[in-house]
């Protein structure tokens, strides 16, 4: 079974988030990046896959040059090779030009399943996972909690607001992960020791055979026009005292006649 | 030139989501806006009776794609059809309830397209005749505001945001020509609870639980029961067993806006608001008074949930 799996590396989810001083683009000079979160349910899936059936894990992720700090996570978790798309034309890309220029590198990477991250928690596009299968006329199976092949079918539960539906479909398909999938494994020690020795391609645009006209900032369709800071809420109003009943009854009153919502 | 604004509906088994309301409400108050028509796609099987669901909300025409091939929503099909129906009437907007299969869906229709896609909007606006899109990012750390080149643009619009109005007129009923074309994947099954359990997403009032609770939820589901509202968690609590992954609120759970949010023994880390923090009023129950909850509540009380939450309840109970 050939595996790809598609990384990308965010700030890390207990970062503070600062808008820069152009108001379209955050600060990340102090950020701490990470691996997408739902990308390690991807990454995992797919090497108990591998672990079940055989086959070859790829990690296929575009970024800057510390991408590859992202890349070598997976590598040491267990995947067996990583392609980095590092190009300062793609850097700023919309979700719709990222998957053009992921489902361009996947023309070169042989591949039966391609797993993804449901959403990554930066632009929470929930997007380039769908393009991508656009692109590579496949398939696509979103938010998937529990997967099962046999043969060359896939059998994918997906959530469902108030349940799951059960879908299946003949490989190639790429499917997206959602929390409740796995656990993720830790790199181990060993893991990062071999991590360093495995092979890790990095490509261009150019290699891909991708106009530089069609990606990067200059190029979104989307544009952002500024960012904001959440609404500010008003000050909090304490329900003052220590007897229950009492701070019930005023919380409820207040609910009912300065919000409104009872 | 594209004109006009496509609100693509959603139903299952004859019932629509609320977001689809949501979504006509938003499209009728920007066509109004820019003096273009409202059209409501309707996709699905047996559906003669539904498109007057819709007219409630002032659709100018609805498109109805009736077919055995669409009873079970598949992304497929349904990019398909949509698409055709796309081409054929070049609207400048399509807009989309952000469900989990309006997120499926936009997505891939958008590439389908080559359009440019806001997910989960929780405002849009015209600025000078041009399509401002509000959406957080960073889970709600920050909200941009985007702009799409191009047409088709699409918007799809976060649940239990927009306000639904109502704005009935007699809409025209066109039925669209189907051809569902290649579709790669099958339905085998849907397992969904029961019926009467009220969709996280689409609550009115939220009362959620965290670690404080040391795993009893009763409390809890009183006061959602009286207050008619679902039952949420912090990860916490669904990593310790205590409530299913379809529970959990914050960044790697469900983003939630009601109009009331009650937080019960959660902390408030950062992760968890990235959840809730667009719910309109958050009330805070927790024994410690420094827990960062407070700082982004509208109502706090310090004390034990599994004293204060019960009498919440009875409060509630007498106001009804
Ligand atoms: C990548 C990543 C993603 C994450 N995603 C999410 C997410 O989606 N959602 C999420 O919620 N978390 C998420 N987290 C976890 C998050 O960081 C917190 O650990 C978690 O939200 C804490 O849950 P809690 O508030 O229930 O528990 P705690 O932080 O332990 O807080 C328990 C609170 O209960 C109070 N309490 C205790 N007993 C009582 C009582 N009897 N009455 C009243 N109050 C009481 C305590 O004072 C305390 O404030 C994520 C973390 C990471 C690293
Ligand atoms: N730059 C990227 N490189 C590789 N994979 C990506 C990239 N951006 C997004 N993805 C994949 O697409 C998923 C959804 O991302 P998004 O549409 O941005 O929310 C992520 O979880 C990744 O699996």
């Amino acid at each position: 079974m050939e595996i790809v799996v598609l990384v990308k590396q965010v700030p890390d989810t207990e970062s503070l988030i600062q808008i820069a001083g152009d108001g379209v683009s955050i600060k990340t000079e102090d950020l701490k990046w990470v691996m997408n979160p739902y990308d390690e349910f991807a990454v995992e899936e797919a090497l108990r896959i591998r672990e079940a059936q055989g086959g070859t894990v790829t990690i296929l992720s575009m970024g800057p040059a510390k991408t590859v700090e992202t890349i070598r996570t997976a590598l040491a978790m267990g995947a067996d090779k990583g392609v980095h798309i590092n190009d300062p034309a793609a850097e700023g890309s919309d979700p719709l030009a990222t998957a053009k220029i992921l489902a361009a590198a996947l023309k070169d990477i042989p591949f039966d399943l391609i797993i993804a991250g449901m959403r990554a928690v930066d632009g929470d596009n929930y997007q380039v996972a769908p393009a991508v299968a656009e692109f590579l006329g496949i398939p696509q199976i979103t938010q998937v909690i529990k997967e099962e092949i046999s043969g060359d079918t896939i059998r994918c539960h997906q959530v469902v607001e108030g349940g799951t539906a059960v879908i299946e479909a003949k490989l190639p398909v790429l499917f997206t992960a959602q929390r409740g999938l796995n656990e993720p494994r830790y790199a181990s020690l060993p893991g990062i020791m071999k991590a360093k020795k495995k092979p890790l391609d990095v490509k261009t645009l150019a290699d891909l055979g991708v106009d530089a006209g069609t990606a990067g900032t200059a190029n979104r369709k989307v544009k952002i026009k500024a960012l904001n800071p959440p609404p500010a809420r008003k000050a909090i109003t304490m329900i003052q005292g220590d007897d229950p009943v009492a701070q019930a009854s005023e919380l409820v009153k207040k609910l009912h006649e300065e919000a409104k919502i009872l | 030139m594209a004109q006009g604004i496509f609100v693509i509906t959603e139903q299952r088994e004859g019932t629509f989501r609320k977001v689809s309301f949501e979504a006509l409400s938003e499209g009728r108050r920007l066509a109004d806006a820019k003096n273009v028509p409202l059209v409501a796609v309707l996709c699905g099987s047996g559906l003669e009776a539904l498109a007057g669901d819709l007219e409630k909300y002032g659709p100018d025409l609805i498109l109805v794609a009736d077919d055995p091939a669409l009873a079970e929503y598949t992304t497929d099909a349904f990019t398909n059809v949509i698409a055709e129906a796309v081409k054929a009437q070049d609207p400048e907007l399509i807009i989309i309830g952000a469900s989990i299969t309006g997120k499926d869906l936009s997505a891939r229709l958008a590439a389908r397209l080559d359009a440019g896609l806001a997910m989960d909007c929780v405002g849009v606006r015209l600025d000078g005749g041009d399509f401002v899109f509000t959406r957080p990012m960073y889970g709600g750390k920050v909200v941009a505001d985007v702009t799409i080149d191009g047409t088709p643009k699409i918007a799809a619009l976060r649940p239990n945001v927009m306000t639904i109005t109502e704005a009935p007129r007699s809409a025209a009923v066109e039925k669209l020509a189907v051809q569902v074309g290649d579709v790669k994947t099958t339905v085998v099954e849907r397992k969904l609870e029961a019926t009467d359990k009220v969709e996280l997403t689409e609550a009115d009032i939220i009362v959620s639980g965290g670690r404080g609770t040391a795993g009893d939820f009763s409390v809890l589901e009183d006061l959602a029961n009286t207050l008619g509202g679902a039952v949420g968690a912090s990860r916490t609590a669904v990593d310790e067993g205590w409530r299913p992954h379809s529970d959990q609120v914050g960044q790697t759970g469900k983003v939630v806006s009601p109009n009331l949010y009650v937080a019960c023994g959660i902390s408030g880390a950062i992760q968890h608001l990235a959840g809730m923090s667009t719910s309109k009023v958050i009330v805070a129950i927790n024994k410690d008074p420094e827990a960062p909850i407070f700082s982004k509540a509208d109502y706090g009380i310090v004390g034990d949930l599994f004293k204060v939450v019960p009498a919440v309840t009875e409060e509630v109970k007498k106001l009804k």
